[in-house]
């Protein structure tokens, strides 16, 4: 009870207090009130994992009732994941501002919905009460908007903000629609009178709760087709709030959809369907549009909402499972999605981070306009290399050991399924793969184009290396993405306790998890250390066969051709520009061209555009339909007071005047039907 | 152990007799077939020249993409003995360890800044994309058809009886033959003698590499080679014992080298732009092996 006091008054107290102190002073306020938050939540939440689950009460307010906060392992695994990103993120941070630390009052402004962020966060993992957690949810939504428009002088980036913050309001609208429902037939707004309506109601309306949450949740997290808010809000944000965005903040629209999951009690099978359908979709559209994107942040934003289909697809499959009552694939496919969560917040946030060193040290994110970056910037490059295999789902790095567990749930369903389910799982497996082959494709082009080759534009200051310090968080973010990659029982038994409240083992009494995962793991473990000794022993090997080698450097093999200048290099656009033509149909992309003409040409030009076909016809096209509708009544904001008060007096009168002609009018409406 | 030993004997002379049977086909004597590997040891011999535009990455390129063929290799198994790795679900380890040799050497090409090598990287890239979703649905057939999901125990349980199933095998060859022609760049998707860089996928990416780079992406290619041979072998060995078996290898990976020879020596490289949607079709003839499997299983309803 006390540790909730404390976790309360710390950001309370940095709040007071970093208006007053200097520039510099408020960054280590952030993040000393971040670090005392994430060290209590943090021990609370590892007791949780452990098996535990912790639960105060507090009396609330007339209005909420009785305020319930509880935390059992999934809130744990959560809190666990927002701290680390947080802790890592705000230390980044501290760097990162550096450059903007002129900007007195926007610092301010920056720190304390930084602190307001984490601390909304962790409490959305623990709040039990629909009414305070529709609260927080707002507070979240609102600090994130804040975070994200730090450079709000430029038009973009308030453009962004803005789209973001009215796309998450329509978020709450669901959630309140759902809330309120299950308050109005219930009366009561604890979490457990959703449990206690939907097992009393079976059939549709616990469905139909479910996907209204879901779509709510949907649109944090960035399913498609939700997701448009998310490719302008990653790359208009700082990097610090770009990496936790996109690390944990569309994380929580994940957690909603699970907490959703233990608490409404439906039909499991086809909300798991409904959510492979989505999860499939938004994997294959979120790749396919991270492929052209030519500025490095937007490209990473569109793989976030890839790898959230990644980890819906592991929901979905966990859900199948508890639909079938069967507890192994459902822990097969809850593991994969939370252990994907994870691994996707910690490589995620290093693109991220990476990315903004880049633009720290070039000041653009156009990848046609970097390269060569690997001699200025090498930690930087290899930081960004090992995120870009991990988010590639290659081994020996995190994001396969998640993928392998998903891949594992998909051909393990398999198994006595009949053929409708089989065409199911043998399409996700299919969408899974070219996931998996067009990341590589497009981390390929994004490392290859950024840091390899040579540079591709004089810049006129110097592009130089961050400091050490800067590199910290980074370095000790990669650390866990090899670590998981290597010892991945280790993480197996960490989310084993999440896991099983998920599959609901312990109502059944199966199998438990962790020995199935452990035993499916451990051979794949095996698999990274020989691979890695047999890279140790063939690289010694080279070593001793070149030491006493004549080495020479030259330029490169250009065919024949001796002048080559850099710009002859493959850029972003060609490296994909195969694959452009080939998905052409499903993308919208656009072209400006003017052509070299005549003996002495003025010049040409070319410029490609794309942009997101779903965006256009569900966001833009209703919006401009709308925005004609209303257009007809413009005649009526004609910048006259007496007309405005005119309009005034008719409201007026006419809510007097209708209800005491309330029957008349009654009567009136049962003339016409009789007729 | 004894799938790694045949694999390695197999690799010794499988691109050799490719070259001698091309060479026979077009009335010449032709090199002997182990003068691949010759190549190579002359090759490790040699000292090495590097871009000036490369880093580290084009150093440690090749190494890790040797590396992740030998390591694919661990987990192919022979018959019923088992590779040095057997697993539930180690064709996926299987497949994805190449992808990291693949992603190696596509920046170990974007690395040097030639646009020559961009274009085989941006062409290698698509390709084994569109190669993977054929792989990956042949050997989701055969772990629905027997009901297990590694290399070894799906090669053991698979028993080709009826007619479906021979139709079956035969696909599943093609498939994986044409997946083992799209990974080593081989005809009819890459003509590694084409004199253009242009028209080059695979062999312009390393237009740079030598010494012992380049010896060890060569033999990379040899072992490729070897290593999807077994894997066909394999679908059609399962049930007997070692004496035949071991022969049969032998067979088989020579007909399937001399049958690549031959091919090469008929056969038009396809235009570059109908690689993509020929690679694609693969993975419906994958969809229909997964139908077929299906009909064996009784689950059409």
């Amino acid at each position: 009870m006390n540790l909730i006091k404390v976790f309360l008054a710390a950001p309370v107290l940095a709040i007071l207090v970093i208006p007053f102190i200097k520039v510099k002073g408020k960054g280590i306020a952030v993040f000393s009130a971040i670090g005392l938050n994430a060290f209590l939540s943090g021990a609370l939440a590892l007791q949780t994992l452990g098996g535990q689950s912790l639960e105060f009460l507090f009396s609330g307010s007339l209005i909420t009732g009785p305020v319930n906060l509880r935390i059992d392992a999934i809130s744990g695994w959560f809190i666990l994941i927002i701290n680390f990103i947080f802790i890592t993120g705000s230390f980044y941070g501290l760097f990162y501002m550096k450059a903007y630390q002129k900007q007195k009052n926007n610092i301010t402004l920056h720190s304390i919905v930084f602190v307001l962020l984490h601390t909304s966060l962790i409490s959305l993992c623990a709040v039990q009460n629909s009414l305070v957690f529709l609260i927080v949810w707002e507070i979240m939504a609102l600090s994130a908007f804040f975070a994200v428009i730090f450079e709000h002088e430029k038009m973009a980036t308030l453009g962004a903000g803005i789209n973001y913050l009215i796309q998450s309001h329509v978020s709450i609208v669901f959630l309140m629609f759902g809330f309120i429902w299950v308050a109005i037939k219930t009366g009561s707004y604890d979490f457990s009178a959703l449990t206690a309506y939907t097992a009393q109601h079976p059939g549709a309306s616990g469905l139909v709760l479910f996907l209204c949450f879901f779509i709510g949740f949907a649109i944090k997290a960035g399913f498609v087709p939700f997701h448009t808010w998310l490719p302008y809000a990653h790359p208009a944000a700082p990097a610090h709030i770009s990496g936790i965005m996109s690390g944990v903040i569309i994380k929580i629209g994940i957690f909603g959809i699970l907490r959703m999951v233990t608490l409404i009690k439906t039909d499991y099978y086809s909300i798991g369907l409904v959510i492979l359908a989505f999860s499939v979709i938004s994997g294959l559209y979120g790749v396919m549009l991270a492929i052209v994107q030519h500025n490095l942040k937007k490209l990473l934003a569109y793989h976030s909402i890839e790898n959230i289909g990644i980890i819906g697809m592991g929901i979905g499959i966990g859900c199948i499972g508890l639909g079938t009552n069967n507890h192994l694939l459902a822990s097969l496919g809850f593991a994969g999605g939370l252990l994907h969560t994870l691994n996707h917040a910690l490589f995620k946030s290093l693109l991220f981070f990476t990315a903004g060193n880049v633009y720290q040290a070039t000041h653009t994110l156009h990848v046609d306009h970097l390269g060569g970056l690997i001699k200025k910037m090498p930690q930087t490059a290899l930081l960004f290399l090992i995120a870009a295999i991990a988010i590639s789902g290659i081994p020996p790095f995190n994001g396969f050991i998640s993928e392998f567990i998903i891949y594992s749930g998909f051909y393990y369903w398999m198994q006595g399924s009949m053929i409708g389910q089989l065409m199911t799982i043998i399409f996700s497996v299919l969408a899974l793969v070219l996931i998996g082959g067009l990341a590589l494709l497009c981390f390929t082009k994004a490392f290859g184009i950024v840091f390899l080759g040579s540079p591709r534009q004089k810049f006129h200051h110097e592009v130089k290396e961050m400091p050490f310090l800067q590199l910290l968080p980074l370095y000790f973010i990669a650390f866990f993405i090899v670590f998981i990659g290597v010892f991945p029982q280790l993480f197996l038994n960490v989310i084993a306790q999440p896991v099983n409240v998920l599959a609901g083992v312990h109502l059944s009494g199966g199998i438990p998890f962790p020995e199935k995962a452990s035993s499916l793991m451990q051979p794949v473990t095996w698999g990274m250390w020989i691979f890695i000794l047999i890279i140790l022993a063939l690289w010694g090997f080279r070593k001793l066969l070149m030491r006493n080698k004549k080495i020479t450097t030259d330029v490169t093999w250009g065919c024949g051709y001796v002048a080559p200048t850099e710009k002859l290099q493959y850029t972003a656009g060609s490296f994909v520009r195969s694959y452009s033509k080939l998905f052409r149909p499903l993308l919208l992309s656009s072209k400006t061209e003017k052509e070299v003409e005549r003996i002495f040409p003025s010049g040409g030009s070319y410029e490609t555009h794309i942009y997101d076909r779903i965006e256009k016809y569900l966001v833009d096209n209703p919006i401009a339909s709308y925005k004609s509708l209303l257009g007809r009544f413009l005649f009526l904001q004609n910048s006259k007071l007496q007309f405005y008060i005119l309009y005034g007096i008719v409201f007026i009168v006419s809510v007097i005047c209708i209800p005491l002609f309330y029957d008349q009018i009654v009567l009136f409406i049962d003339f016409i039907k009789k007729i | 152990m004894l799938s790694l030993i045949l694999i390695l004997t197999a690799a010794l002379f499988f691109t050799g007799i490719i070259i001698r049977v091309k060479s026979i086909a077009s009335g010449r004597k032709g090199p002997g077939i182990f003068q691949p590997i010759y190549d190579v040891v002359r090759l490790f011999k040699k000292g090495v020249v590097y871009s000036e535009t490369t880093s580290f990455i084009f150093r440690i390129a090749p190494t890790i993409y040797f590396a992740s063929v030998v390591m694919a290799m661990l987990v192919v198994p022979f018959g019923k003995t088992k590779g040095i790795l057997s697993f539930d679900g180690d064709f996926i380890f299987f497949a994805y360890i190449l992808a990291l040799g693949k992603f190696f050497s596509i920046i170990s090409a974007m690395d040097t800044g030639s646009s020559f090598e961009g274009m085989g990287a941006s062409r290698e890239a698509l390709y084994s994309m569109f190669a993977e979703p054929a792989f990956f649905i042949l050997m989701g057939s055969l772990a629905l058809l027997t009901g297990y999901t590694s290399f070894h125990e799906m090669f053991v349980a698979l028993h080709i009886g009826s007619y479906i199933s021979y139709a079956l095998a035969i696909l599943g060859t093609f498939v994986l033959m044409m997946v083992a022609m799209i990974e080593n760049s081989r005809m009819p998707i890459d003509d590694p003698k084409t004199h253009l860089e242009l028209t080059m996928v695979h062999e312009v990416m390393i237009l740079d590499n030598s010494a012992f780079d380049l010896g060890l992406i060569l033999s990379a290619g040899y072992l490729k080679f070897a290593i999807y041979g077994a894997i066909v072998v394999n679908l059609f060995i399962g049930v007997f014992p070692l004496q035949y078996s071991i022969p049969m290898f032998f067979v088989i990976q020579f007909v399937l080298a001399s049958g690549v020879g031959l091919i090469e020596s008929f056969m038009a490289r396809f235009r570059m732009s109908h690689n993509a949607q020929f690679i694609f079709v693969l993975t419906s003839v994958s969809l229909l092996i997964f139908f077929g499997a299906l009909l064996i299983l009784g689950k059409f309803v």
